[in-house]
């Protein structure tokens, strides 16, 4: 079963709509890949709240696809792990440290929104800026 | 492969066997195991315990066995009822038991066994291994009264 990506203006939004076999991950995390060099992607959210069981392997995946994006410059951010599935995986020792998490795909988007912005201020700020220094560089949605 | 029957050590209702060769089979298993024990009441917290550690268990088969069955039994022990799983494979078995163990293990390059996750996610467990001769992994989820 596949997963639909959607890109919505500069990122991707990976939603997963059902169990997921060990080659279904590996699909969604080599397209997501190659998706964020098609598209210059600057954000991944894989969205997982319909994801059933996050196991060592998903896990492991969803590792791989942050910092395999970040390598690629996208950030990435898993949103929608449900009360059940967060108690299991501390319960397992399954950690996604490293891995940027917000509660929904809403906190996702701001969380993405907020890291994105830091460049193109950057990028398009006057010299002599007088404003408050690098404004954007502490996101709202930061966890 | 042969696969010799399992001796049963509560009285058994139900039970169920699955036969795990591929990823398809772990999740066949992990939905049959969250099928049998939604049937005999479990809640939604531990359903998702019992199908992560049956993944866990059906994965370490494909990985290291390569072929082995899970086994799913509804079981009553004095006043109370539960699941007991068995993962069973005549693979290269576990050399080091109590190495496997410890959190943090693995043979197979950063991806542990898993085993003392598994252990903590449920309410019993039992391991035997030999070398050279396979692995069974017994585990109980008990239904909170």
């Amino acid at each position: 079963m596949d997963v639909p990506i959607l890109k919505q203006g500069p990122f991707l939004i990976a939603t997963v709509q059902s169990a997921l076999t060990d080659a279904d991950l590996a699909g969604m995390r080599r397209l997501l890949i190659e998706q964020v060099g098609k598209f210059r992607s600057r954000g991944v959210i894989v969205d997982v709240t319909a994801v059933d069981v996050m196991d060592s392997y998903a896990c492991r995946t969803l590792r791989d696809i942050s910092h395999i994006a970040g390598l690629r410059g996208a950030s990435t951010v898993i949103v929608g792990i449900h009360p059940e599935l967060a108690f299991t995986m501390v319960q397992l020792g399954l950690s996604l440290e490293g891995v940027a998490t917000a509660l929904d795909l809403e906190e996702g988007l701001a969380y993405l929104n907020a890291r994105t912005r830091p460049t193109a201020v950057r990028g398009s700020a006057p010299r002599n800026n007088a404003g408050p220094p690098r404004a954007g560089t502490h996101p709202r949605g930061r966890r | 492969m042969r696969v010799r029957p399992a001796p049963a050590p509560i009285p058994v209702d139900g039970a169920e066997r699955i036969v795990i060769r591929s990823d398809r089979d772990i999740l066949l298993a992990r939905q049959r195991g969250r099928d049998l024990g939604r049937s005999i009441g479990f809640v939604a917290t531990d359903l998702t315990l019992i199908a992560t550690a049956i993944s866990e268990l059906a994965r370490n088969i494909v990985l290291y066995a390569r072929e082995g069955v899970i086994e799913l039994c509804v079981v009553t022990e004095d006043s109370r009822r539960g699941l007991v799983v068995v993962a069973r494979d005549h693979g290269p078995g576990i050399a080091d038991i109590n190495r496997a163990m410890q959190d943090g293990y693995s043979t197979s390059g950063g991806l542990g066994l898993g085993l003392p996750g598994v252990k903590r996610l449920m309410d019993g467990f039992e391991i035997q291994s030999r070398s050279g001769h396979g692995t069974t992994v017994q585990i109980a989820k008990w239904i909170r009264a």
